[in-house]
């Protein structure tokens, strides 16, 4: 028996900021869900299931989200399920509600992945004091710089290629209202003067830490069909997971991210990503991190992800838009993260992404990654209905 | 075989919550001696209250006052009491309803032992000397024969609310490495690197953990590696981390010890900063007591072609 074609009906988001004083963890979740709700026309009761993302536990302290936002999203009396995979949970929070959908054990289902950074440590919950073990010396960017080094010396990239990826995210940024940094003003010389943190990441090159949530709502054609305006079609989702460190493991270009991007390319029928697919909100929490996976991805050969960004492609107006909303270099919410990408992907083949919709995008990559570089989700969505 | 190794381990944190409107009335009330509920669609008065009504999930914002004196729905006796709970000598946890309320409340009763609990029984708040706006407020329950108190019925409007906590969480933890991990560390106190072999692939796992993480199968052929190794890549640490003790800038770099399949990461001395490279060869610099080398420190050799480490990077 075939799949039911899944439609993305609902998105909604929170306003992104530092720290957002005025509500709970429940209060933050419930906008965004609500939002979601209001996109699709949609109430409580037409929603059959939730299934509910956040970051590691020891981000935020927040061990069993499921029990206490089940008001909070109206899941009482139905199936609410919590999905954990680091920093791509939110991606794989939306497949896991997508194949709900697809193998018809629910008509309707509402997503969502929040994060509040502002009331926990991320980089304590990374940094446990393990007995025996040596501590990490350096950080999140610590962990990931020598990484874009190996990245550099593998494609020749010229040292500049980071600093034009943040300072086109920055810009695109400027025209979602829901993005967490607006920086005014903006420019090149002021990204690539700022300090080096984790020489070869500046500081302008890194991701800020956000409260935040993401929703969205999942349905089946004969809710595809009711819906208000135009909805966005799956066309191919998976995931793929790998050790943290292993003898051969390739951190610059993860085998995981690879095969996904390929799983993902067969289903939706996907020859050549660069020509078919129109645009990709991918997860970029260091600058280096785009052209590193544009390679991964299959939208250029290896040692030539640089090349796309050096030249303008990956610009909003660009051939191959690349991170349209600003990306989690503007906006970062850890466990919410994945999510937003998935969401932009469906705004712009629906057409509703505001400011920084690109014209004509039919085909968008939604792409998220978490831990080590070790768990990958990502989901391919159209305008038209698969098989269409 | 030596021992398996085993240590404490704690994991504690002050996480902060924004309590938003309704658990900032009750908790505010709390310190104020003011219990609040909060009313539902169907009538009944929620105690502890929540934003959402469990029911219909619209949104509920309207605050009603329940009396400090209630009944116990049910309990437990609790012979042990633990750090951080409600009393240090044993008690009773006790779900109560509150009078007025339709719900019940988790909270300590303070009672002589089990024989002196029951199910229906009459008690009240003993409310804490000190009332920061806190579920400790209330310091606990003690039984009570006398009349239902009348609330007074207060808005739930409070001039100076409490708006966010303090939740301190701890976990304690024993935590055991393993075989693996064990011997490892027990060859480091001799100042040797000893990985695993995977009898499968043949590759060196360093720090070994007992089993091939590719090929899935355990590893038991110990494999002594290094004490030389080639810097495969690196960042240049320049903002000071919490907790330690390390002058910036400094390296970071990853190291592939001769013999190991995978790099393991280390601090580089010894060699001013902006003078490391990729293909660097360094050995261990070790300090008095140290469990790992305090640093790497170039050991003098001609740089490691590219070739030789790209697989390793």
């Amino acid at each position: 028996m075939s799949k039911e074609p899944v439609a993305v009906v609902g998105v909604g988001q929170t306003r992104h900021v530092a720290a957002r004083r005025d509500v709970s963890i429940a209060g933050l979740v419930r906008e965004a869900a609500q939002r979601a709700l209001r996109d699709a026309e949609l109430t409580w009761n037409d929603i059959d299931a939730v299934v509910i993302g956040k970051a590691p536990d020891f981000f935020e302290g927040l061990m069993m989200p499921e029990l206490y936002l089940a008001d909070a999203l109206g899941a009482v009396g139905k199936p609410m399920l919590r999905v954990h995979t680091a920093g791509s949970v939110g991606g794989s929070t939306a497949l896991v509600a997508a194949n709900l959908v697809a193998a018809r054990v629910h008509g309707t289902v509402l997503t969502l992945a929040f994060e509040k950074q502002s009331e926990s440590n991320a980089m304590w919950g990374l940094s446990l004091p393990i007995p025996f073990q040596q501590p990490l010396l350096a950080g999140a960017g610590g962990f990931f710089a020598p990484h874009v080094r190996a990245y550099m010396r593998r494609s020749g990239a010229p040292d500049t290629i980071g600093a034009l990826v943040a300072y086109k995210d920055r810009r695109n940024a400027l025209k979602n209202p829901y993005a967490h940094l607006h920086e005014h003003g903006i420019t090149l010389e002021k990204v690539l003067g700022a300090p080096m943190l984790w020489d070869p990441i500046r500081y302008s090159e890194t991701c800020p830490s956000s409260d935040g949530a993401c929703a969205m709502v999942l349905t089946d054609r004969a809710g595809a069909a009711r819906a208000p305006r135009p909805p966005a079609w799956l066309l191919g989702g998976a995931m793929r997971s790998e050790p943290t460190l292993f003898a051969g493991k390739d951190f610059v270009s993860p085998r995981a991210g690879r095969d996904c991007a390929a799983d993902v390319y067969r289903q939706a029928g996907i020859a050549d990503p660069r020509r078919d697919i129109d645009a990709v909100e991918m997860y970029v929490p260091f600058s280096w991190y785009e052209p590193m996976w544009l390679e991964n991805l299959g939208f250029a050969e290896e040692g030539g992800g640089w090349k796309l960004t050096e030249s303008g492609v990956t610009e909003l107006d660009g051939d191959l838009p690349v991170n349209m909303s600003g990306g989690v270099l503007s906006t970062n919410p850890i466990g919410a993260s994945g999510m937003l990408r998935f969401a932009e992907a469906a705004l712009q083949v629906r057409g509703l992404a505001g400011e920084h919709q690109v014209d004509g995008a039919r085909k968008v990559l939604g792409h998220a990654y978490g831990g080590g570089s070790q768990f990958f989700s990502m989901w391919l969505v159209g305008s038209e209905p698969p098989g269409a | 075989m030596p021992e398996v190794l085993k240590a404490p381990l704690v994991v504690e944190f002050p996480f902060t919550r924004s309590l938003g409107p309704v658990q900032s009335a009750f908790l505010t009330g709390l310190r104020e001696g003011v219990v609040l509920g909060v009313k539902a669609a169907d009538g009944r008065v929620l105690v502890p209250p929540v934003e959402y009504d469990p029911v219909t999930a619209e949104e509920i914002r309207d605050l009603v006052e329940v009396a400090p004196t209630g009944t116990v729905t049910t309990w437990a006796w609790n012979h042990e009491p633990r750090r951080g709970q409600p009393l240090g000598t044993p008690f009773a946890w006790v779900l109560v309803r509150l009078d007025g309320a339709g719900t019940a409340l988790l909270h300590a009763l303070d009672a002589p032992g089990p024989d002196a609990v029951r199910t229906g029984m009459r008690v009240r708040i003993r409310w804490a000397q000190e009332r920061t706006g806190a579920i400790t407020d209330i310091a606990c329950f003690e039984p009570y024969d006398g009349e239902a108190v009348q609330p007074a019925g207060h808005s739930g409007e409070f001039t100076d609310p409490v708006t966010g906590i303090v939740t301190p969480a701890r976990l304690d933890y024993t935590y055991a490495p393993g075989r693996a991990q064990s011997d490892y560390i027990h060859a480091l106190s001799g100042r040797r690197t000893v990985g695993e072999r995977c009898p499968s692939c043949r590759k060196v796992y360093v720090p070994p953990r007992g089993a091939c993480p590719t090929c899935g199968v355990a590893t038991v052929e110990h494999v002594e590696v290094g004490p030389r190794g080639t810097v495969t890549t690196f960042c240049i640490v320049n903002i000071k981390a919490k907790n330690l003790d390390i002058e910036v800038p400094y390296v970071y770099a990853h190291i592939a010890l001769d013999g190991a399949d995978l790099a393991l990461h280390a601090r580089i001395g010894g060699i001013p900063y902006d003078q490391v490279r990729m293909g660097l060869r360094v050995e261990p610099v070790w300090t008095e007591d140290a469990r790992y080398p305090d640093h790497y420190r170039p050991s003098g050799e001609p740089d490691a072609d590219y070739e030789t480490y790209k697989e390793l990077l």
